[in-house]
């Protein structure tokens, strides 16, 4: 089994801030780290190798600084690295990243499964996934908490608001796992030292056959308009809970007040 | 490029379990109703299922002028792939300038699927939408974990896609009796290639987090599972849900399910009551765009404060028992 898996850098992002005056992204104080539902994606791929075997590969598109959770990802067991990455890439919506995405898991070749995390922290789309399913013409299963394999069948549970769903799909096909599925390993001495050796040569659009005009901000059905920083909440009234019926009696009227009770 | 003169009508994907139409449906209608009236043109439910002709009725109820609706066994669950082949096919054959959804779990297996299909973009998780003069769909949307406010548009591709956050937008008063025109359109759901062998429910969470009006929250100022049955009268109190910090869940006192905020659940209830929760910025981001706040923390510092309505500096295990009592003799 070939299992490729979707990885993206995003950056820790309590720091992540709008410049008021030119409504520009600011990051600092923070680090480069991987999306943390992709970890779990990452350990779903590595756990399959660990109990049936499979080789397993990731992705990622970005800049050539996205190769560090490439590296990661290595030292943690990973069989093979590609990193996506051309200027034309830039301002690539869910929709165009996507695509960029399946094209370059067809350069891969033959892969009989997908994993990645259900979403991101910076776009926060939770689009990437699905749309990957749909560029190649194959099935998703979202939001996965627990699979098995059997022959080409995969037996999946997967969430819904209310409880599960016990779904089978045969592969190829696409999924989203949460922290629900798995604890993360961490990587070995030993990987680190190989996964600092190995090489990984960026994949541009010209060796995906994408033209430039069809990825990118250009190949983009939407756009962001407008950043803002959110209406901060001011917060409210404070109030003494030393004398706590009193404190409850005024917290029960406040709501009675406003129909919340 | 797309010939946007063809695209008319705002449309609504009626999400359904078992039959029973979501919530965030309803939301998604009222948002649609005043799109609809405000460029001009009708607004259509699209409903697929198996049996549920009638529901058209609150669809109808709740401001649509038009209900699709498709029967099909392979509809009657949420199977993704069903799902996604026929809104695709229904988008192409009547072309909707706009088509709304929930944030949902469904809406967000159906909704990026259905965009690649149709060959447009999607603004997903929206928190406000609206439309400029050129009918341009202005949806924004947290980003960047709640801390930026980001405003999406799809200029020159059609239908415009958005899913809406439950919640984030307020449900209209339905009008029993209003009527509109059911086109009944044959199914086409395409190879599904993925079965549902069994649903389960979830029955220790009776109340689902993210479709809650009245969630109460408690982290590690609880200190211990024991204590998060205090939580559990008091959201039955309020006939609401019990919530998490991570670090309650990663102490093992409660089940990740209930974990709110950044890689948790982001929910928008009418009220969010916090117990021993900080507040720390990765809560804050999926609890900040509830309606109003209340915290309880006994430490006059913490930043849950600055964004709660009503904060008591007090000692929870004295103020939850209190606030019991208060509202059994209401
Ligand atoms: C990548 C990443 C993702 C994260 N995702 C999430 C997430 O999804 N959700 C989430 O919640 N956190 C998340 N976190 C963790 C987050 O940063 C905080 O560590 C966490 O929210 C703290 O939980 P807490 O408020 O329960 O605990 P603490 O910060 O320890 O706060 C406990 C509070 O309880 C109060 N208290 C103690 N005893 C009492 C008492 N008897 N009565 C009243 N008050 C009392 C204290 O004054 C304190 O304010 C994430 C962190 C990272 C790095
Ligand atoms: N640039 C990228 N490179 C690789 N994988 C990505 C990229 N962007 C998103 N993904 C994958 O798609 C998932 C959903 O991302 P998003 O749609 O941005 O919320 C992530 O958890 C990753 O597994």
């Amino acid at each position: 089994m070939h299992i490729v898996v979707c990885l993206k850098q995003v950056f820790s992002t309590p720091q992540v801030r709008i410049n008021p005056e030119t409504n520009a992204v600011i990051r600092e104080g923070g680090e480069w780290i991987i999306n943390p539902f992709d970890e779990h994606a990452l350990e779903t791929a590595l756990a399959l190798k660990d109990t049936v075997g499979a080789k397993v590969t990731v992705i990622t598109a970005g800049s050539q600084q996205a190769e560090a959770v490439l590296r990661e990802a290595l030292a943690r067991g990973a069989d093979a690295a590609v990193l996506l990455s051309d200027a034309a890439f830039e301002g690539s919506d869910a929709w165009a990243t996507a695509k960029i995405l399946a094209a370059g898991i067809q350069k891969v070749g033959a892969v009989d499964l997908i994993v990645c995390g259900k979403q991101t922290m910076d776009g926060d789309t939770a689009q990437v996934g699905p749309a990957v399913a749909e560029f190649l013409g194959w099935p998703c299963v979202t939001y996965v908490r627990k699979l098995a394999v059997e022959g080409t069948t995969l037996k999946l549970e997967r969430l819904f608001e209310d409880g599960f769903e016990k779904v089978e799909v045969v592969l190829p096909a696409v999924l989203t796992v949460g922290k629900e599925i798995n604890t993360p390993r961490m990587a070995s001495l030993k990987g680190r030292m190989a996964a600092k050796k190995a090489q990984i040569a960026p994949v541009n659009a010209a060796a995906l056959g994408l033209a430039p005009e069809s990825v990118g901000r250009a190949g983009s059905p939407t756009r962001i308009v407008k950043m803002a920083t959110p209406p901060k909440k001011t917060g409210g009234i404070k109030i003494d809970g030393s004398d706590a019926a009193a404190a409850a009696k005024t917290v029960v009227e406040k709501l009675r007040e406003l129909k919340l009770v | 490029m797309t010939d946007k003169t063809q695209f008319s009508g705002v449309w609504v994907f009626a999400e359904q379990r078992e039959g029973v139409i979501a919530s965030v449906t309803f939301e998604a209608l009222a948002k649609g109703r005043e799109l609809a009236t405000k460029r001009g043109t009708h607004l259509a439910a699209v409903l697929l299922g198996q049996g549920i002709k009638e529901k058209a009725a609150d669809l109808f109820a709740h401001g649509a002028d038009k209900v699709y609706y498709v029967d099909s066994s392979a509809l009657a669950g949420a199977n993704s792939d069903a799902l996604t082949a026929q809104l695709a096919a229904l988008i192409a054959q009547y072309k909707p300038e706009i088509v709304l959804g929930g944030s949902t779990i469904c809406g967000r297996s159906v909704f990026p699927r259905v965009a690649v299909r149709a060959q447009t973009g999607l603004a997903p998780d929206c928190t406000g939408l609206d439309l400029d003069a050129s009918g341009v769909l202005q949806a924004t949307r947290p980003a960047y974990v709640g801390n930026v406010l980001a405003t999406v548009v799809c200029p020159e591709h059609r239908p415009q896609m958005a899913t809406l956050r439950p919640k984030a937008f307020k449900k209209g008063t339905p009008t029993a009796g209003r009527i509109g025109e059911l086109i009944e359109a044959p199914a086409a759901v395409g190879d599904v290639k993925t079965k549902v062998v069994e649903v389960v429910r979830d029955a220790g969470n009776q109340v689902s987090l993210t479709a809650a009006d009245i969630i109460v929250s408690g982290g590690r100022g609880l200190g211990g599972t024991v204590h998060f049955s205090l939580l559990t009268e008091l959201a039955k109190e309020f006939g609401g849900a019990v919530g998490a910090s991570r670090a309650a869940v990663d102490s093992d006192w409660i089940n990740v399910s209930h974990q709110v905020g950044q890689t948790g659940k982001t929910v928008s209830p009418k009220l969010y009551i916090a117990c021993g929760i900080s507040g720390a910025i990765q809560h804050a981001a999926g609890m900040g765009s509830s309606e109003f706040i209340v915290a309880i923390n006994k430490d006059p510092g913490a930043p849950i404060f600055e964004i709660a309505d009503i904060g008591v500096v007090g000692d929870l295990f004295t103020v939850v028992p209190a606030l019991i009592a208060a509202l059994k003799n209401r």
